[in-house]
């Protein structure tokens, strides 16, 4: 329990990222399931390499942000579809990353970590450590939040809202955009070197099927703690992405194995996706209300 | 200010489809005009607002601004100097942000976008003031979201954010067409008072002859992309909705179609 608790909490920062394209940027982004990985790669690369780990935790980070760039300058300055940029990037990256840990599993369990003194001093899996991790947590969401309300953050969410209109008011959209996602994936990606140093070992396939963690953070959180405010929002994807450890704790002490955790999460984001039509928990904004205000913005612009 | 020179726009060239939207049009403005422009459907009213505010590329001829060529720049680039106001009263806020968060974004027309915070106590003020002139109740709705407000209270926050950095061209693209008359009205008498407040150059395109004839110092009429008819303030003044349709049936022969008589 106290397990899935810290890693909800860790898992929270890879849901921010979610939620910065996914919710603000309006981007359904699959770099994700690359980046993540990528960012557990590197730092782990370069811890094995004697590296000090926060440095190495800092790398990892900074080589998911590359990845969300790539994306990003594919979608814009490319002109391809957003699915798809991610999808190219997230692929290209399952190579990548083979190349930067050079084996598909690179253990830790002898190395320097930053989870080392939590470990060494017997914290792990006690209430000092869920505090400590959940302190990170929230210092990342007040970062978003201050973020997002700044001028540079208010033309970002005005991009994933109203593109004609702040391009109208002289922002370039195109480096909003990149800048968001490198943003999130950056995220994600510092999540994935965190998740590795827990853990004790980076695997090639650790970040299959990812997106789907943070779509099921990000929907589950807003539809059980709320959305009316920057604040609130950012605050209930980490709520989410706790939720959905706490499920997947159950659904295991059920008697499931890992391999049908997979399962759990997809199912988990169908129900959280059909159930606001079907009057259950009306806050979940579907995703058929999402497409048809996009697609509702997309028929004006061809009208003029 | 304001320098088109010979603007050429064609559609789908070289198709079955080709359309030549604007025909060799040339027009000038001058500090503080403010034009009204009229024309039936496909005249190609809508495309020349679009060239000027860089929504889409020019074929061929110039265009500038305060004698410096503007043909190359893009849109968000000549957003420094072109404020606009849509058609569609939902396409000039974001609907999921605050007012005052919308104004906050606008007031950064053409500037940086850094780290500083977008709402500042002092910025709070002077929006709470702009709103004031709109008289519609909204400086105290500050934190309301735009997407509560009605299509009338969209549209007059539209125009505000367009014009109140005071850009050297405002745009209207038919701003009024989707209000019910009351809050036409009202947008209309708003567009009067702000246009006049910081003598904006003004480019107003508008199916309704009597809102043409009203607003601005001169009027053009537009047809199958060219500029037909121009009218000066003087003959202006005295012109009726009449006179207009007399002038366009002596220039082409033809009558105008219905939504442009019913206007």
């Amino acid at each position: 329990m106290n397990a899935a608790l810290e890693l909800g909490l860790l898992y929270g920062i890879m849901a921010l990222g979610v939620y910065l394209t996914f919710r603000i940027l309006n981007f359904p982004d699959l770099t994700v399931d690359g980046s993540f990985t990528t960012g557990a790669a590197v730092a782990a690369s370069l811890i094995i390499n004697g590296v000090p780990a926060p440095l190495a935790t800092l790398a990892g980070a900074a080589s998911g942000a590359v990845a969300g760039l790539v994306t990003g300058v594919l979608y814009t300055k490319g002109r391809i579809d957003g699915l798809l940029a991610g999808i190219l990037t997230m692929i290209a990256l399952w190579s990548i990353n083979l190349r930067i840990m050079g084996k598909s599993n690179l253990p830790l369990l002898r190395e320097d970590t930053m989870m080392t003194p939590l470990r060494d001093a017997g914290l792990l899996g006690g209430a000092w450590s869920i505090l400590i991790f959940a302190v990170a947590a929230l210092i990342i969401k007040f970062a978003i939040d201050w973020f997002l309300s700044t001028d540079l953050g208010l033309s970002i969410q005005a991009t994933g809202n109203n593109e004609q209109m702040i391009r109208s008011l002289g922002v370039n959209t195109h480096r909003t955009t990149i800048l968001t996602l490198a943003i999130s994936n950056g995220l994600v990606a510092l999540c994935g070197a965190l998740i590795a140093q827990y853990q004790g070992f980076a695997d090639v396939s650790m970040g299959i099927g990812l997106i789907l963690v943070g779509l099921a953070s990000v929907i589950v959180g807003q539809a059980v703690f709320g959305r009316r405010t920057i604040f609130l929002a950012s605050l209930a994807v980490i709520g989410g992405a706790v939720i959905y450890r706490l499920v997947i704790f159950f659904a295991l002490g059920a008697g499931l194995n890992p391999n049908d955790m997979k399962l759990i999460s997809a199912l988990l984001v169908v129900a959280a996706l059909l159930l606001p039509r079907w009057g259950v928990l009306k806050r979940i904004p579907s995703l058929h209300q999402m497409r048809s205000v996009t697609a509702g913005s997309a028929n004006y612009s061809k009208a003029n | 200010m304001l320098l088109i020179q010979n603007i050429t726009k064609t559609f789908f060239p070289g198709t079955i489809n080709e359309r030549v939207a604007l025909n060799d049009v040339s027009l000038q403005l001058k500090t503080g005009d403010f034009v009204t422009v009229i024309g039936s459907n496909g005249a190609g009213k809508s495309t020349l607002l679009n060239m000027i505010s860089g929504k889409l590329p020019i074929d061929s001829g110039d265009l500038s601004i305060d004698g410096s060529s503007v043909k190359r720049m893009p849109d968000y680039a000549r957003a420094a100097h072109v404020g606009r106001v849509f058609q569609d009263p939902m396409a000039g806020t974001a609907p999921d942000l605050s007012i005052e968060q919308n104004l906050a974004l606008a007031l950064r027309r053409g500037q940086r976008r850094g780290l500083s915070w977008g709402v500042t106590h002092k910025r709070r003020a002077f929006f709470r003031e702009e709103l004031l002139s709109l008289e519609l109740g909204l400086e105290n709705r500050l934190k309301a979201r735009v997407g509560l407000l009605s299509g009338g209270q969209r549209q007059a926050l539209s125009l505000l954010m367009a014009s109140f950095t005071q850009p050297r061209i405002l745009l209207l693209d038919e701003h009024t067409a989707a209000l019910d008359p009351q809050r036409a009205e009202l947008v209309t008498t708003l567009t009067e008072s702000i246009v006049e407040k910081h003598h904006l150059t003004t480019l107003m395109v508008t199916h309704n002859m009597e809102q043409a004839l009203r607003l601005g110092n001169r009027l053009i009429m537009m047809h199958e992309g060219q500029i037909i008819l121009d009218v000066d303030s003087e003959r202006k003044a005295t012109m009726t909705v009449p006179d207009l349709l007399v002038e366009f049936a002596k220039i082409k022969g033809a009558s105008l179609d219905d939504r442009a008589l019913l206007g």
